[in-house]
């Protein structure tokens, strides 16, 4: 009787160790929610969804805080992604945050620009090149399309330009067959 | 002496359609009035034009160089003055306009000093150099730049060089013709390979359909001063790719996602080899290839045509004939149609293929897939092009990569074979299209993430800067005021109040001693102006320190 204790006892306190250890030695940094929902979003940082950047609205998630359809740069596609991820229904894009647009990058009119700067504090992401009463330019290829250098600029010299499809960037659409089949199935 | 041959899986048996073009001769396509030359016309980066418009360019003038390791250099075909450099259409399938040189032919065709190149004594690395400026690209279709194939790497020799002369696809004879009528100078291009990638077993391997070619190839082979084995292959779509031309010479696989060259095996086509022989030993660029014209035309034949040269002529040239239904870039199998005939023939163009009702009837309408697996047994690269399918179609790319869609080679076999008519290779490009851009914007989101974090770390560091700064700057001066003999008050309000007053003193004296810089050389009147400027300032000062009685008052 007393041996059985003493083993169960023993086994426990064994096994109490090992958990109390493993605890400390594998420790997760961080909300590793947040993290997977952080790597779906597009990371265009414009705070549409109200929050100060993509981390911080996939924290909010994370702790049930914020809804998964704010993101309109993300799209219906990445409310579905988000909706997978976490196991619950999707639902339509929220409108209030604004609408879903085509891709677009921002532009300066150098003719225009002053040098005032406003627009390189603005940028999240520092892909506006300049300095103080030097022309300002936008490295085209690191700008997320975010919009957040427009409102600051005191001469509007900036605009939004959709992304031209070229060579480089087109890519074979989904097969018009198959489209025309099955519009013509459901209308059946 | 006959080789041990292999089979590759699948694959499919389309009428040949060769003998409507490879009797004739090779004619040389005349000299159009205007050249329109892509930048990109192999695979990598384009190349970045090295002229301006107007400016008189030689034939054989480098136009636009390479751009990185993975590009070719681009020249004139013929000389003439540059007209235009800005987007002009170009053979792809979707229309879309490229940056092109377009230039106006002179007729004179003056070629740019050149001569041949000591392959022998020129280090490699410099020799590969030479090659990409001469524009050398594989003239198989895939279009890769050859100076990258023709480093060995560190490895520094690949033992097994396989000349590839399959040409499987139906309606194309250019490879067939060249080697009927260039053998030698093929041979010499493969002179040259094996001198760079340090082979030891060249191989060449031709579809049995082309007796005429093996014979050439062979009779040359007899004169070289080096081994080189004429294979004949079974001609068997498609017979002619390189994984598959690979699996019948020596019987080994190219792993998946791996390269030939991981094998030990480097494949090139005979054009390349001809193309190759004629830089080095001729010193010429890459600026004409044969080119079979074929299909619903009056006298299907191969030409030889200077790049840039619009298709158009070249079809007008073979015969038009009424009923044309449209235009393909390449064979039955893979070829693109073209958007429109002004398009140039580029280093790519092996074949312009006029498709009509009769030849090239349309297809019925798809059909839904009936799971037969037929495409599963034509395709050559053991996939299940069924599943593939359903994944593409349901845009399910992450189990499309799983039954390793990035094998496909696209050789249309499925397609071919579909009872169900589906355009099974159509749902491959547009997955791997899809695919393709999916991992840019992850690349994309993933560069901005960074950036947006380091802002982040950068403002805090620069917030935590400008406050040790600024307390340490104001240790400073009450280290100095304390020390300072008037400092009775100690207590922290003075201290404040006294660097408030030191501040204000600074300011002050700052101001007083700032003075107006353009009253130097002054005429009496203009002095004497200020002066009395002055004395109203004076005056309104004075005004303001006293107390404004007149305005409290009522």
């Amino acid at each position: 009787m007393l041996a059985a204790i003493l083993v169960m006892a023993g086994i426990a306190v064994a096994i109490g160790l090992a958990l109390g250890w493993s605890a400390i030695r594998f420790k997760v940094e961080g909300n590793p929610l947040a993290e997977k929902i952080d790597a779906i979003l597009p990371q265009t940082q414009c705070g549409q969804c109200g929050f100060l950047g993509c981390r911080p609205y996939a924290e909010a998630i994370a702790k049930g805080e914020a809804d998964i359809n704010l993101c309109p740069p993300g799209g219906e596609e990445g409310v579905k992604k988000l909706a997978d991820l976490l196991g619950v229904e999707p639902k339509p894009l929220d409108e209030s945050h604004g609408a879903p647009k085509p891709k677009s990058v921002a532009f300066i009119d150098e003719q225009t620009c002053i040098g005032c700067t406003l627009c390189i504090q603005a940028c999240p992401v520092d892909a506006i090149s300049g300095a103080a009463k030097q022309m300002h330019t936008i490295i085209a290829a690191e700008c997320t399309g975010c919009e957040l250098c427009l409102p600051p600029c005191p001469v509007d010299c900036i605009t939004m330009v959709p992304i031209a499809e070229d060579l480089p960037h087109w890519k074979w659409k989904h097969p018009v067959v198959m489209l025309k089949q099955v519009s013509g199935d459901s209308s059946a | 002496m006959s080789r041990e041959l292999f089979k590759f899986k699948g694959g499919v048996h389309p009428p040949e359609h060769k003998t409507e073009s490879n009797a004739r001769p090779i004619h040389a396509a005349p000299l159009p009035r205007k050249l329109v030359i892509p930048l990109r016309q192999h695979i990598g980066n384009p190349a970045k034009p090295l002229v301006n418009v107007g400016d008189r360019v030689l034939k054989g003038q480098m136009i636009g160089e390479a751009d990185g390791t993975i590009s070719a250099a681009v020249h004139a075909s013929s000389s003439g003055i540059v007209t235009a450099i800005d987007l002009q259409p170009v053979p792809h399938i979707s229309g879309l306009p490229d940056l092109c040189i377009s230039i106006e032919t002179d007729g004179r065709d003056e070629w740019i000093e050149h001569g041949p190149l000591d392959y022998r004594t020129l280090a490699p690395a410099d020799l590969r150099i030479r090659l990409r400026d001469l524009g050398l690209a594989g003239l198989g279709g895939a279009v890769f730049p050859s100076a990258v194939k023709l480093d060995p790497g560190a490895t520094q020799h690949c033992p097994t060089l396989i000349i590839n002369g399959g040409e499987c696809e139906p309606w194309i004879t250019c490879d067939d013709v060249l080697m009927r009528t260039r053998a030698d100078e093929i041979l010499q291009g493969v002179a040259i390979m094996r001198h760079l990638l340090g082979s030891t077993e060249i191989l060449v391997g031709i579809e049995d359909n082309k007796p005429e070619a093996v014979a050439a190839m062979h009779a040359a082979a007899a004169r070289m001063d080096f081994a080189v084995e004429i294979v004949v292959v079974p001609a068997r779509y498609p017979g002619g790719g390189a994984k598959q031309m690979i699996q019948v010479l020596t019987g080994r696989e190219v792993p998946s996602g791996k390269l030939s060259t991981d094998i030990g095996i480097q494949v090139f086509n005979v054009g390349t080899a001809y193309a190759l022989a004629r830089a080095v030993h001729h010193g010429e660029p890459l600026i004409s290839r044969l080119v079979t014209v074929t299909g619903h035309v009056l006298r299907p034949q191969n030409f030889e045509v200077l790049i840039g040269t619009p298709m158009h002529t070249l079809i007008t040239l073979a015969g038009d004939r009424d009923g044309t239904t449209g235009v393909l870039m390449g064979g039955p199998m893979m070829g693109m149609p073209m958007p429109n005939l002004d398009v140039p023939v580029v280093k790519a163009t092996n074949c312009i293929l006029v498709q009509s009702a009769e030849l090239f009837p349309p297809l019925p309408k798809a059909l839904p897939c009936i799971r037969c697996t037929r495409c599963a047994d034509a395709c050559p690269a053991e996939l299940q092009p069924q599943e593939l399918f359903r994944f593409a179609k349901a845009a399910d790319f992450g189990r499309a990569q799983e039954y390793h869609l990035f094998d496909c080679i696209e050789c249309g076999c499925c397609s071919y074979v579909c009872p169900s008519h589906i355009p099974l290779v159509d749902f491959y490009r547009y997955a791997k299209g899809e695919i393709w851009t999916r991992e840019k914007d992850k690349r994309a989101a993933d560069l901005a993430r960074e950036r947006h974090a380091f802002r982040q770390f950068r403002q805090e560091r620069e917030k935590k800067e400008k406050a040790e700064k600024l307390a340490a700057k104001a240790q400073a001066k009450r280290a100095e005021l304390a020390a300072a003999p008037d400092a009775a008050a100690p207590s922290e309000a003075d201290a404040k109040k006294a660097l408030i007053a030191a501040a204000l003193a600074r300011a002050q004296a700052k101001k007083a001693g700032t003075v107006p810089k353009n009253t130097d050389h002054l005429s009496p009147g203009t002095q004497q102006e200020i002066e009395e400027i002055e004395a109203r300032r004076a005056k309104i000062r004075e005004l303001a320190h006293q107390p404004l009685e007149s305005e409290e008052k009522p």
